[in-house]
């Protein structure tokens, strides 16, 4: 009786370890899939930009002040369809982006102030939700309110001072794609300050200081390299956004720094060069890939020093 | 005694310079107040001005229109069939029951004027009436038929001249003498929900993308959360502290910040280009959404596999159980519905992605709902995209609207996420 | 506001002694304070008169309400949510909870330093400068660097920093950081400093100097210092009193609480026996 009961428990627990074995492999694969993608998205870009490269060369990609993929420069041009310098794309996205910032930075870091040094916890219960309904908002919503409603009021009353704001521009991009990014900022600025520890501000309020002076001359410089790191992150962001920019700074590549006038961003390219009907081997569409290639590594770098400076912050006063 | 109740030495001013600088102190303050009331004014602005402009998709103008269905009228001969009722050409009985109404109106130009009242579905509303009452054939009825997009502005505006540049002066005389008649009419639009894109705007609506939005979450949800989930599971639970598994974490941060348009670089180079899946198909915009989802989904898991306590793991395997059964029997169960929050609020942001379905030609036209994940299909968010960049006047109102009824789904998801995690909020 | 300062005149008319002038007129007079947390008690009914330039210390077992009473008499207990004062405590003779009294004020001249050194991450220039400046004591350039030279001195640090005035405060060592939060506090000239345990993070050589420095400034300053240690209460206070789960027990001359305690209750603390 014993015995076999004994052996039977050995079958059982043989098929039990089989399957074991069994699940823990597909959780490790599930795991994987992380790695996977991220091969894939680095193996795409990188071999397809290689093509391109092939017919243009990096430096003139990289450092070219003409960008107008439909036109060949010369009629003797071999396998390029047109000249593909990047530079108006790169300071097109760095505007918008520096537009975006200027407008997110300020409202979100004294958002955050407000919520984390002066609101009591029903109000900020009440507000940060609020706040971060902004951050749900599909883009494509912006899109379409940066083009309808912000962008013909910016025309509108550039005109009545006297200034020439065009119909899709870097400001209306930028101004709603800050908005957007306002709770990213207040959210990663909140969590910094409140990490600031109490005893600093209390030998502040010790010696005599009001709130405003504390917060100005004690949290913010404490706060400021974790804020600093959240920036980044919301660089990164301001940088990849694709729908807004699509829909509201324009098309036509226009190295300005005017942000009065239209300029075009590395994603609104991607856009253009892979949504027309095209071959799907041409320079042009090739194109995107490098784009997007660059698009990757400066936002993942961006990332990867934003995420390592906020971390080290909250490590710092552990 | 009362004039010592304030304490001469320790009041504001008994220091000079304290006043002022409680003065900055409150100009602070303010500096921060605004900034919030200035981010939720946007949004208050934002939603207000969304609201205004798409509720103009949820209603149209009707016109009420004297038809004559007799079988002359109709061009039936005694004895016809179904068939012949299907075949009657109704934009010609459309056409002359308008002109009947306005009997004195002759020129071709003119009559063209006429016939762009009523919208360029009128024939097939009146078909549907027909074909579905055939005793009507025979007598003169009345129809409340749907305006022409130019026309329905006009009225939707308060029928204000800056508001209709489209229409002639002629026209809007006519629009009067139908108000006055009583023969104008605002009615809820139900074909905005139940149609599919058209050229037309007064035809145009939002159920195809509805549901080419809704295979794609499908496929996303089945994929990510699946693999997301056990993902979250391994990383947690069995996972040992390595260089590979803390390469996996910073592989998965990461992840989550790569910008969309990326994944659909990786779909068109692999999906389409690769594996050589069909363009457009919802199948393939969902797999795309399932890898952005995908990160956010093993991280609000993993948060959730964290919460549940240790001594739940210790207690079953106190009692025999093997990791794996400790692991699926006890510890899953509970962390379960704050990973459902987690996937729901995944969804909701796959939901509102536009960029990485424009890469996989997930942006044609189509005017048919797709009937499986592998047909041409649209999505939500697409449809607003294409929509905003149309020429017609009438479209900017059709895209507020399916902006609407892409905010009602993000709420409703939202608001799903929220009371699940109300519910299940630390029962230990 | 009159009525108390009657009462201790009484006391001391009573007693048939010339009361010395501090005496008569305590720098800090505490009566009935209650103190309560969200609506749980923290101290009860707490009357205690703070001797003008002398060290008074707080001692008791760790939780019965010595860093709260201290906290209460520069109103830092104002930052936290829920906590709720009542009683009297006057400083010269006002009250510091009446109507009207501004914090900002208040603060000025009742100075704290605190249980763990907390430096501000700047300088440590700029950490004494910081008082001076923002109470506008001092101008720029010559003067606040005599007044930051001058409180180095008097906390004992200078000789050791004055050649890194520029260097962050937070590498300093912990005892020199608790001087510099010293040095930070007397930069503005309060009457009186509250130290909070200033001495529970350092080592004994650190602590051997803080307590050096506390006996010299009381010359210029009224101390109040919350200690759990009872020999660092005999070293440097002239005066203790002995709070006990909220209470203030017994409280008079240092010398006579820990030789000949009146109530049991401090006996047993003095001895070991509770703590």
């Amino acid at each position: 009786m014993a015995l076999t009961s004994i052996k039977d428990l050995k079958g059982r627990r043989q098929s039990q370890m089989i399957l074991e074995r069994a699940i823990r492999f597909c959780l490790v694969s599930c795991a994987a899939t992380a790695v996977v993608i991220t091969v894939g998205i680095i193996g795409s870009l990188f071999f397809e930009a290689m093509r391109f490269f092939r017919d243009v060369p990096l430096f003139d990609f990289l450092f070219g002040l003409e960008w107008s993929p439909q036109t060949a420069l010369r009629a003797d041009q071999v396998a390029a369809s047109g000249s593909f310098g990047a530079v108006p794309l790169f300071a097109g996205t760095a505007l918008t982006s520096i537009v975006a910032l200027s407008i997110s930075a300020p409202l979100g870091i004294f958002s955050a102030i407000y919520l984390s040094e002066y609101a009591g916890i029903s109000t900020r219960n009440f507000i940060k939700p609020l706040l971060e309904i902004l951050a749900g908002i599909p883009t494509v919503v912006y899109g379409f309110f940066a083009a309808l409603v912000i962008a013909p009021a910016l025309r509108q009353y550039g005109a009545l001072i006297g200034l020439d704001v065009a119909s899709e521009s870097a400001l209306a991009a930028g101004l709603v794609m800050g908005v957007m990014i306002i709770p990213l900022i207040s959210s990663i600025s909140d969590d910094i300050i409140s990490a600031v520890p109490r005893s600093l501000r209390e030998g502040s309020y010790g010696l005599g200081a009001t709130k405003s002076e504390t917060i100005r001359n004690v949290v913010l410089p404490a706060a400021l390299p974790g804020i600093a790191g959240g920036i980044l992150l919301a660089t990164s962001r301001a940088v990849g956004e694709t729908m807004i920019v699509v829909m509201a700074a324009g098309l036509a590549a226009n190295l300005t720094a005017n942000p009065l006038e239209a300029v075009t961003t590395v994603t609104v390219q991607i856009v253009v060069l892979l949504t027309g009907d095209q071959e799907f081997d041409s320079t042009k569409t090739l194109a995107a890939f490098a784009l997007g290639l660059t698009l990757f590594f400066v936002t993942l770098t961006l990332n990867i020093i934003g995420n390592q400076i906020v971390r080290r912050f909250r490590e710092q006063y552990d | 005694m009362t004039d010592q109740a304030y304490p001469p030495n320790l009041v504001t001013d008994a220091v000079p310079g304290v006043r002022k600088r409680h003065g900055k102190e409150i100009r602070f303050r303010l500096l921060g107040l605004s900034a919030i009331l200035a981010s939720l004014g946007f949004l208050v602005f934002f939603v207000a001005s969304i609201v205004i402009t798409g509720y103009g998709a949820f209603v149209k103008t009707v016109v009420l229109v004297d038809v004559d269905l007799s079988q002359e009228a109709l061009g039936l001969e005694a004895g016809y069939t179904s068939t012949d009722l299907e075949d009657v050409s109704y934009r010609t009985v459309v056409r002359g029951a308008i002109r009947g109404m306005f009997a004195d109106v002759s020129g071709r130009s003119a009559r063209r004027e006429l016939t762009g009242l009523l919208g360029a579905g009128a024939e097939f509303e009146l078909k549907d009436i027909v074909l579905k009452n055939p005793e009507l054939v025979g007598s003169q009825q009345s129809f409340w038929m749907t305006a022409s997009d130019d026309f329905d502005l006009f009225n939707k505006g308060g029928a204000k001249e800056e508001t209709a540049t489209q229409l002639t002066p002629q026209q809007k005389d006519w629009y009067r003498g139908l108000l006055r008649d009583g023969r104008v009419k605002t009615a809820f639009n139900a074909d905005f929900l139940t149609a599919s894109d058209s050229r037309d705007p007064e035809l145009a609506g939002v159920w195809g993308a509805i549901k080419g939005s809704f295979f794609a979450l499908g496929i996303c949800l089945l994929l990510s959360f699946t693999v997301g989930v056990l993902a979250a599971i391994y990383l947690e639970e069995f996972a040992p502290k390595n260089r590979w598994t803390s390469f996996l974490e910073v592989n998965i941060n990461n992840l989550a910040a790569v910008p969309s348009i990326t994944y659909g670089l990786l779909g068109l180079a692999i999906f389409l280009g690769i594996f050589g899946l069909p363009r457009s198909a919802s199948l393939v915009g969902g797999m795309v959404l399932a890898l952005m989802t995908l990160p956010t989904i093993i991280i609000s898991s993993r948060v959730a596999l964290q919460a549940v306590p240790p001594s739940i793991r210790e207690a079953a395997l106190g009692i025999g159980a093997s990791h794996i059964q400790a692991v699926f029997h006890h510890v899953v169960p509970l962390a379960l519905p704050g990973m459902l929050t987690g996937t729901i609020i995944g969804m909701a942001r796959a939901l509102g992605e536009t960029a990485p379905l424009l890469m996989i030609g997930m942006v044609a036209f189509i005017a048919d709902a797709p009937s499986s994940v592998l047909d041409p299909a649209s999505a939500l968010p697409v449809q607003v995209y294409l929509w905003a960049d149309s020429p017609e006047r009438a479209f900017a109102e059709k895209t507020a609207g399916a902006i609407l009824v892409l905010l009602a789904f993000l709420v409703l998801m939202n608001l799903a996420a929220v009371i699940l995690r109300k519910r299940f909020e630390k029962r230990w | 506001m009159v009525i108390p300062m009657t009462k201790e005149m009484q006391f001391s008319a009573t007693s048939g002694l010339e009361p010395s002038p501090s005496e008569a007129h305590p720098k800090i007079h505490a009566s009935c304070v209650h103190v309560s947390y969200s609506g749980r008690p923290a101290i009860r009914d707490v009357d205690l008169d703070i001797r003008a330039n002398s060290v008074t210390a707080l001692i008791g077992p760790s939780g019965c309400g010595k860093t709260t009473f201290l906290r209460c008499l520069n109103r830092m207990n104002d930052i936290i949510d829920g906590c709720e004062v009542r009683g009297n405590i006057q400083l010269d003779g006002e009250d510091i909870y009446a109507a009207g009294v501004d914090t900002v004020v208040l603060r000025r001249r009742v100075g704290m330093v605190f249980q763990k050194p907390n430096p501000f991450p700047k300088s440590i220039y700029e950490n004494v400068a910081y008082g001076p400046r923002i109470h506008g004591l001092a101008g720029k350039g010559k003067d606040l660097d005599a007044t930051v030279q001058s409180s180095l001195e008097r906390a004992g640090l200078w000789d050791e920093v004055k050649d890194r005035l520029d260097a962050p405060a937070t590498g300093l060592s912990g005892g020199q950081q608790q001087r510099l939060c010293i040095a930070r506090a007397i930069a503005i000239e309060p009457d009186v400093i509250l130290m909070d345990e200033p001495c529970s993070a350092l080592d004994p050589i650190a602590t051997a100097r803080i307590e050096e420095l506390i006996d010299e400034l009381k010359q210029n300053f009224t101390i109040i210092i919350v200690t759990h240690s009872m020999q660092q209460a005999a070293r440097v206070s002239q005066y203790t009193a002995f709070f006990h789960m909220g209470e203030l027990v017994e409280e008079g001359e240092t010398k006579v609480i820990f030789t000949n305690p009146k109530d049991p209750r401090t006996e047993a603390y003095v001895t070991g026996r509770i703590g």
